[in-house]
């Protein structure tokens, strides 16, 4: 708090020296944000995603107050301040998962400023600055400062326990800064998922396995900033490197050829030929394919595949999951869909870019949305196929697979493309490298939710209150309908895109 | 060809068309001048059904376009660059809209070479995608798309800006044969006066969404139109 303070008053004083007011950059944010299409038309998801931050804002709040009774009451011969301390390593990397997933470096349009007289710095401070006001920052505080609250009451002494939630918060930015640094590693690089997989299941490995105890280190490191306050300046500095890390970073990629250099990428000509089998949708059958080959932000989707496809292996070896066979239907739309809900959640936005173009070319609709089903269908069969060896962990397992795979063919890649027809907002393709993070927001998350709950709903109350066979045999037969009305089904949606024609063009067109 | 009857487009209480009446019969090549925000754009995207008119209608071919999709096999058009697919090679995007429009590849390729002259061996065989090439040679292959499939309307929104001398003369003699050989009706707008007059046959000027001029160019329009332009026309 105190850190982001200072580098805002510095912030503030210098470029109210050079007369350019740091209220402007607000200004442009906030009409950025409130003057696009997306915000304007999507009130309700907005209120949604309000009512969860709110929600996780009382969580922990809850958390906060009860942790101390609680502790105090289950473990009575231990501190529950050691207790906490000693749990604080898992604390720090969930935070560093969850952030990596759901928060992006925030942007702002810096290409229109850099001709303006504002000093590049200026504007990178700004970028950073911003960040330090994630509701991510502040959301560990509501759970923090309570239970400092309570430590104090209980007589512990005010100045540690007050460096102690200083020194949480400081380490909170650490991860805030760390983040983007990963971020933008995986970004530059083609590895997606790939650097924040290694990095936290290393650190996690390495710990499980005692090769270095991770939760003693940071266990003993904020205990040492309880009793000696002034080591407080241990992670300050590191904040502080940090920053001026991702400072350096950010500088360097505000230059327009930096950002916009051409790779000279060659291109890599495929013949596509096989796809005349799907007949008049072929056209758009080869241009996903190569939609997704050669855009950075769908061959992400790819990437994921590999992580979904391994997903089962979370749950499958460990015995207690073989008690819960209403678990593998919620897997089996995981593993089987995970392609479906990556792509399925950007149409028909991955083609934003030149939507206007399709809208007035000599096309059925109906064929541009036939070829996203087939290719969300044909993956599905893929995944499925190569998700059969799960059946080593039992053939129940396959069972529920196969009718996770029915349901996801026959009725989640019709919501998909329903769900497709709200779609408002402009994925941009041709962006590159600078700023461009992965972009999927925790509004795409929300929507997957009934993909996934729905199913598991039906196969949860079918299990209850039949059989386990039943509920497989439940999912199929959904999916099946699905299947049979298809045309129809398609008939619908098409109606739905054609219905909602002339706002997608007027909100594709926008920049933001 | 065209008609177009009591077309408005407003944006809450601004009027930015108002067309009462324009008929554009076949084959003409059709220019519209006007400085921005005299409705260029909008007329264009009315025409191609990309947004809804408030009053009125276009009628292109007896079709109504914002009811029957019907128009669109011999409708062709290149407004700008979001037009083109960024990650496809010309010779990609070209095929794309040739199968989009009924042609095979062997056609599609008969009509790219006569346009050799025109791409100056920028754009065919660079191993590039779209989005890697430069503004004006974006804009030559946009062009040069719109031509595929044998339209009968063509319509390009500044077709002259971005591209260099050669090139601008060069697509001045190819609108000029299409309209006159080929029976096309082109519509085109631009910002260059000069052009315009060098093209079309027929020059409507646009202020404030309304017809203001309807000239059949002679030797005269030019000297008209820079007059009307610069403010100091004697009524």
């Amino acid at each position: 708090m105190i850190v982001t303070k200072c580098v805002l008053i510095l912030l503030i004083e210098e470029t109210n020296s050079k007369r350019m007011k740091i209220k402007h950059f607000i200004n442009l944010e906030w009409k950025q944000y409130f003057r696009s299409a997306y915000w304007q038309k999507s009130m309700a998801l907005n209120v949604l995603l309000v009512f969860v931050a709110l929600y996780f804002v009382v969580t922990f709040l809850a958390l906060g107050i009860a942790l101390y009774p609680i502790l105090k009451e289950t473990f009575p011969e231990q501190d529950p301040l050691v207790i906490v301390n000693s749990y604080l390593f898992y604390w720090f990397l969930a935070d560093v998962i969850m952030r990596f997933f759901f928060q992006k470096l925030p942007v702002m349009s810096v290409k229109p400023l850099l001709t303006l007289p504002i000093k590049r710095s200026k504007v990178v401070h700004y970028v950073l600055g911003k960040s330090g006001f994630s509701f991510f920052n502040f959301l560990p505080l509501f759970a923090f400062v309570p239970f400092g609250v309570m430590l104090i009451i209980n007589g512990y002494p005010i100045t540690s326990v007050i460096f102690w939630v200083i020194a949480i918060f400081v380490i909170t930015l650490v991860i805030n800064f760390l983040n983007f640094i990963i971020e933008s590693l995986s970004s530059e690089t083609e590895l997606s998922y790939l650097p924040i997989i290694l990095f936290a299941g290393g650190l996690f490995a390495i710990n499980y396995f005692d090769l270095i105890s991770f939760t003693n280190l940071v266990s003993n490191a904020v205990s040492s900033i309880y009793e000696t306050p002034l080591l407080i300046a241990i992670p300050v500095l590191v904040l502080i490197g940090l920053y001026l890390v991702n400072f350096g970073k950010l500088k360097k990629q505000l230059y327009l050829d930096s950002s916009l250099k051409a790779k000279a990428q060659e291109v890599k000509a495929s013949n596509l030929e096989w796809t005349r089998k799907f007949g008049d949708a072929a056209p758009f059958m080869q241009l996903d394919l190569k939609l997704i080959w050669r855009n950075k932000r769908p061959r992400s989707s790819v990437f994921i595949l590999v992580i979904g496809l391994l997903y089962g292996l979370f749950f499958y070896p460990n015995p207690v999951y073989q008690d819960m066979p209403w678990m593998f239907a919620f897997v089996g739309i995981f593993v089987t869909g995970i392609f479906l809900i990556n792509f399925g959640q950007f149409i028909p936005a991955w083609d934003s870019g030149y939507y206007k173009m399709l809208m007035s070319q000599n096309i059925k609709y109906k064929q541009y949305l036939k070829s996203k089903y087939t290719l969300m269908a044909v993956s599905v069969v893929i995944l499925f196929i190569l998700s059969i060896p799960y059946v080593y962990f039992g053939w129940k397992i396959l069972l529920a697979h196969f009718a996770a795979a029915v349901y996801n063919i026959g009725v989640n890649t019709h919501v998909m493309l329903l769900g497709g027809s709200f779609n408002r907002k402009k994925i941009d393709l041709n962006q590159r490298a600078a700023f461009n993070y992965q972009g999927t927001g925790a509004v795409q998350w929300l929507i997957g939710i009934p993909l996934m709950a729905l199913p598991l709903a039906i196969f949860g109350a079918s299990y209850y209150f039949f059989s386990f066979e039943i509920g497989c045999l439940v999912l199929t037969i959904l999916g099946v309908i699905g299947i049979v009305f298809h045309q129809k089904l398609m008939n619908l949606i098409t109606e739905k895109y054609l219905d909602s024609k002339y706002k997608m063009i007027q909100a594709f067109s926008q920049d933001n | 060809m065209i008609h177009t009857s009591n077309l408005t487009k407003t944006y809450g209480s601004k009027t930015v068309l108002d067309i009462e009446h324009l008929d554009i019969p076949k084959g003409q090549s059709f220019g519209l001048v006007g400085n921005n925000g005299a409705g260029k754009t909008t007329f264009f995207s009315l025409l191609l059904d990309l947004i809804r008119p408030s009053k009125g209608e276009i009628r292109s071919n007896d079709i109504l376009v914002k009811e029957s999709e019907d128009w669109k096999p011999f409708t062709s058009a290149f407004i700008d660059e979001s037009f083109l697919i960024g990650y496809l090679t010309p010779e990609e995007y070209f095929y794309f809209i040739g199968e989009l429009r009924g042609q095979n590849k062997a056609d599609v390729d008969a009509l790219l070479s006569q346009f050799e002259d025109f791409f100056h061996g920028e754009i065919l065989n660079q191993k590039k995608y779209l989005r890697d090439l430069s503004k004006g040679n974006q804009k030559k292959a946009g062009i040069v798309a719109a031509l595929i499939g044998n339209p009968e309307v063509i319509i390009l929104d500044e077709p002259f800006a971005n591209l260099d001398p050669t090139t601008q003369i060069r697509l001045k003699g190819i609108i000029k044969n299409l309209a006159e050989t080929k029976g096309v009706t082109v519509l085109i707008s631009s910002h260059d006066l000069m052009h315009v007059t060098d093209v079309c046959e027929r020059i409507v000027v646009l202020e404030k969404g309304k017809i203001i001029k309807d000239l059949a160019t002679s030797e005269a329009t030019l000297k008209d139109l820079e007059a009307h332009f610069a403010g100091t026309e004697t009524v």
